[in-house]
């Protein structure tokens, strides 16, 4: 075991770790940040997307000991200062693009460094760069289109939440 | 001009905030002081003889506290079907037991065998690794019609043969259906497979047993649909736990699809092996455990046929399936193919004459039972398929052959010869706006498009009708459940005025905590906001019986509005004494009292503070309080049904299938939220799409699942799905219940898949290619071997 530092949302935290904890481990065991989910052992599901110094990570591919040092953002720290939901988190509200919501943390994740990286993203970029993460409730077109509010674009038929 | 609140309104999912700051409470985010951890080791082998299993070294590694087999549990009893079946001949279908770990034998690879519990996971794990089991591996059996060969190896040696049930549907008309096959002017004959899929809701299963010595009660938390239900099954028939010694606690659960309804073996040892250890059991499974461990769907493999007289009407259905059940019955396993299928067999349609056997059978594989929908999208494919097949053979329009035979609006309320007596429904509506929105009359357009680009461009229709809200507990008690269909709320209005209402229904994912506060504020006239919507806990709860079969609302729902009924009369009773008037004269709108013809009036919050400071109150005629509980036995199933339209392109090189349209009309009856409406059927829709494109659990003639990760079993990713265009406008209320509503929780996974098929077909019969039938998921390779055949 080893005392594991890093930065999450902005604070600096430590916790025990063995070489052999992965990073969605550290932050749902070491510090009780149950916002990751872990939904598969095969980096395939993608609930577990962080972003590790601004790369959207899966933290089930990444060992703890790896981010140490480094900047660590997950869900939790995606709200606004005053605790209000962020854009992406209330674009997904108002769209309807979660159920179950346990695929959730990753999307709003994956949606952000897509966002990032391509600030008006076409629906069929979306649906790509998606490929990742696997919802099993929504059929994915309310996350699509969530994505495509968030950006600031218009959602064609939305029904929009009143 | 849609509604801002209440029913009807498009109410923002208030329980989505938690789940988008990552705030959400799932049984995995809960641990508990002193917790320790459990690993099960299942089999890897799909059928054997345990010959030993040696702990000793295990058991003397660091971190270990105890390994479990079967002989800890040897006072337990067998996990508990929940439904028997009377077979042909009168006989009850053969029930093996189902022991908390392999008791001699093991029948399935993941079958749970022995179980580490140790101060960390890791140390569980590792010690896992030490555990000595000596097993002979036996001749597994998993084909179904093999299963059922003379002298094949049988999955349970106490039992006569792997034959669970034999089971005839309606028995009596059988030499009926006969003779209108013998007279018809056409038959048509469709040898088809259901495919076995896997739910994989995306939260893992979870449990994590409890036990207070003080006052010697256990509490389990668990990914359950149903926490009742558990508390149930495991305290009376597994663990001989007191109902009211036992806690069951089912906090945010990930999606369910069914796979979560079953009472499984890790609940049950979590909760024993807690009062054992005297310490908190924590259990979290896998992703490769939850493939060979959570309940399995579908997996049928039936022989449909379809006679016609001259004029295209239907004159008689005869089917024969044989269903899995894998290597135990898990807890609803034989209702799924006999009374949630066979009773769906009329679908739309007039058929006067229909006759249904299924052969349930037992094979080395995982439990199967039911999976979004249940039984009813295996009757409703066969359905669906075998009259697309005749109007091919027919050579009429697949819509108007739907159409000709379709039950009338005026026909309703109509008994079907299955049993069921559908209350009301529109099926024209819904064919006239599938193919309204769909644009069928200009398909040919779009085909001759898609051809220019090289590709065969098809389109497929599909009706369905669904029997929802489950269930009137008499009619399913005749039928072999050993349990009631009921559902409970509870009303409990503070002094305050705000309102808690505690339902038997379980939200894993569906979004209750806001549609049924929508219903309880229009009621009242209350602000959403004023009322919250407990659930999950037997210690909070009155009994109830759970989420599935499309029946929260239906069932729940009424339930809720029976309680809040109560309270409205009681409050109006409190009013009149306030306002020194006659009870009669009481009116209650936007959540103020009047007495009819005065300007006379209080507010909501005066009465409910009335109730709980009775200073100036009638209690000689009246209790203080305001809290009322209802129990709501529905009278019926509730029918839901509706028309789905699909294109598919096929790239006639390789054989991809591209869905490029997808158009769902759907009559729900009555709706309180059309935007979550809307979402149950776009996710119900992706999960049918997966399974005729993409999903399927293989097994290896050795019962190796050979699709046992997300690498391997194709879960549909945003990529795989088109634009589903969803309308819900069709409306027929449900007669027999308080809301007029159907339920939409499976639609879309039951009307999809012989949409697709169908559309896929469509595009080769074009092109000139004469295939009648490609069994599911029809993947590029299937395609392309039928059009190369």
């Amino acid at each position: 075991m080893a005392t594991i530092t890093m930065t999450v949302n902005g604070s600096e935290v430590s916790a025990e770790a063995e070489g052999r904890t992965l990073l969605s481990q550290y932050l749902r065991e070491g510090l009780g940040m149950t916002g990751t989910h872990v939904g598969c052992d095969t980096s395939q599901c993608g609930a577990c997307v962080v972003h590790v110094n601004g790369q959207a990570v899966k933290s089930c591919t990444m060992f703890a000991a790896e981010a140490a040092g480094a900047e660590v953002t997950t869900v939790e720290g995606m709200a606004n200062a005053d605790g209000s939901l962020g854009v992406i988190q209330q674009a997904f509200q108002d769209h309807h693009g979660l159920q179950c919501g346990f695929c959730t943390p990753g999307m709003v994740m994956s949606a952000a460094a897509l966002l990032k990286d391509n600030p008006k993203p076409t629906e069929a970029e979306i649906r790509d760069y998606l490929e990742g993460n696997i919802c099993r409730c929504t059929g994915y077109q309310n996350i699509v289109r969530a994505i495509m509010a968030a950006s600031g674009q218009e959602v064609p038929g939305a029904i929009a939440a009143e | 001009m849609p509604k801002d609140s209440g029913i009807g309104a498009s109410s923002k999912r208030r329980e989505d905030v938690r789940f988008l700051t990552g705030n959400g409470n799932y049984t995995d985010d809960i641990n508990i002081n002193g917790q320790t951890y459990a690993h099960f080791i299942r089999s890897d082998v799909a059928h054997g003889t345990i010959n030993s299993i040696n702990t000793a070294a295990a058991e003397a590694m660091d971190g270990v506290i105890k390994v479990f087999t079967a002989a800890d549990f040897a006072a337990a009893g067998g996990i508990p079907c929940g439904w028997q079946i009377t077979d042909r001949d009168g006989n009850a279908m053969q029930e093996p037991k189902h022991p908390i770990l392999a008791e001699g034998k093991v029948r399935h690879v993941g079958d749970p065998i022995a179980v580490v519990v140790a101060e960390t996971l890791e140390a569980a794990r590792d010690a896992a690794e030490a555990v000595e089991i000596d097993i002979d591996e036996l001749p597994a059996v998993i084909d179904m019609k093999a299963a059922l060969d003379d002298g094949a190896t049988k999955v349970h040696d106490d039992l006569t043969s792997n034959l669970c049930f034999d089971w005839g549907f309606v028995e009596e008309n059988r030499e009926a259906v006969d003779a209108a096959f013998a007279e018809a002017a056409h038959v048509t004959s469709l040898d088809l497979v259901n495919n076995r899929l896997v739910a994989n809701p995306m939260e893992p299963r979870v449990a994590i047993g409890d036990y207070n010595r003080s006052d010697d009660e256990y509490t389990l938390y668990t990914t359950s649909q149903n926490p009742h239900v558990i508390r149930l099954l495991m305290g009376a028939f597994v663990l001989s736990i007191p109902e009211h010694k036992l806690r069951v606690v089912a906090p945010d659960v990930g999606g369910g699809f069914g796979s979560k309804i079953y009472h499984y073996a890790e609940e049950a040892f979590c909760t024993f092996a807690a009062k054992v250890l005297n310490r908190p059991v924590k259990w979290t499974s896998t992703r490769a455990e939850a493939f060979v461990s959570d309940a399995h769907g579908r997996d049928h493999v039936t022989k449909i046929e379809l006679a016609l007289d001259a004029d295209n009407k239907f004159t008689a259905i005869r089917t024969e399936t044989y269903a899995n059940m894998g290597a135990y019955l898990s807890t609803f396993a034989p209702a799924i193919p006999t009374w949630l299928h066979g009773t769906l067999m009329a679908g739309n349609y007039t058929t006067p004459l229909i006759y249904v056997n299924v052969k349930a059978v037992f094979t080395n594989t995982v439990p199967v039972d039911a999976y979004r929908g249940a039984g009813r999208p295996e009757a409703t494919f066969q359905l669906e398929r075998v009259i697309d097949k005749a109007a091919r053979e027919l050579g009429v329009d697949p819509a108007e052959l739907r159409r000709q035979n379709f039950i009338k609006p005026d026909q309703f309320p109509y008994a079907t010869p299955v049993a069921v007596e559908y209350d009301t429904g529109d099926y024209d509506a819904t064919l006239d706006k599938v193919l309204e929105l769909g644009d069928y009359n200009g398909f040919a357009a779009r085909a001759a498009e898609s051809a220019a680009n090289g590709k065969l461009r098809g389109i497929g229709l599909a009706n369905y009708i669904e029997a929802c809200g489950i269930a009137p507990s008499n009619l399913v008690g005749q039928l072999g459940a050993r349990a009631g269909l009921y559902e409970s709320a509870k009303v409990r209005v503070n002094a305050t005025g705000s309102i808690s209402v505690f339902t038997g229904s379980h939200s894993h994912g569906q979004g209750h905590e806001t549609t049924f506060a929508q219903v309880v504020a229009d009621m009242i006239g209350l602000p959403e906001d004023q009322i919250d919507i407990v659930h999950g806990d037997t210690s909070k709860v009155p009994m109830g019986m759970g989420t599935y079969g499309s029946r929260s609302l239906a069932v729940g729902g009424s339930a809720m509005v029976r309680a809040t009924e109560k309270i409205i009369n009681k409050a109006k009773k409190i009013a009149a004494h306030l306002m020194e008037a006659a009870e009669d004269d009481i009116e209650l709108k936007d959540g103020q009292f009047s007495v009819a013809g005065t300007d006379k009036s209080v507010a909501w919050g005066d009465v409910t503070l009335a109730a709980y400071v009775p200073h100036n109150y009638p209690l000689e005629d009246i209790e203080p309080g305001l809290e009322e509980t209802a129990f709501y036995d529905p009278a019926n199933f509730t029918y839901p049904s509706g028309s789905y339209l699909c294109e598919v392109e096929v790239d006639p090189d390789t054989g991809t299938v591209d869905v490029v349209a997808f158009t769902a009309a759907d009559d729900f009856g009555n709706v309180i939220n059309p935007m979550i409406v809307e979402g149950q059927v776009q996710g119900g829709l992706a999960q049918g799409i997966g399974q005729a494109l993409r999903e399927s659990a293989v097994y290896d003639d050795n019962g190796q699942l050979l699709s046992g990760s997300f690498m391997d079993y194709a879960m549909p990713r945003a990529d795989d799905l088109p634009n589903l265009v969803v309308d819900h406008s069709s409306c027929t209320p449900c007669t027999h219940n308080p809301l007029g509503v159907k339920g939409c929780g499976e639609a879309g996974a039951i009307g999809s898949p012989p949409a697709v098929v169908n559309a896929v077909l469509d595009a080769l019969n074009r092109a000139g290619h004469k295939v009648d039938h490609i069994d599911m998921p029809v993947s590029p390779a299937r395609v392309w071997a039928a059009m190369n055949s």
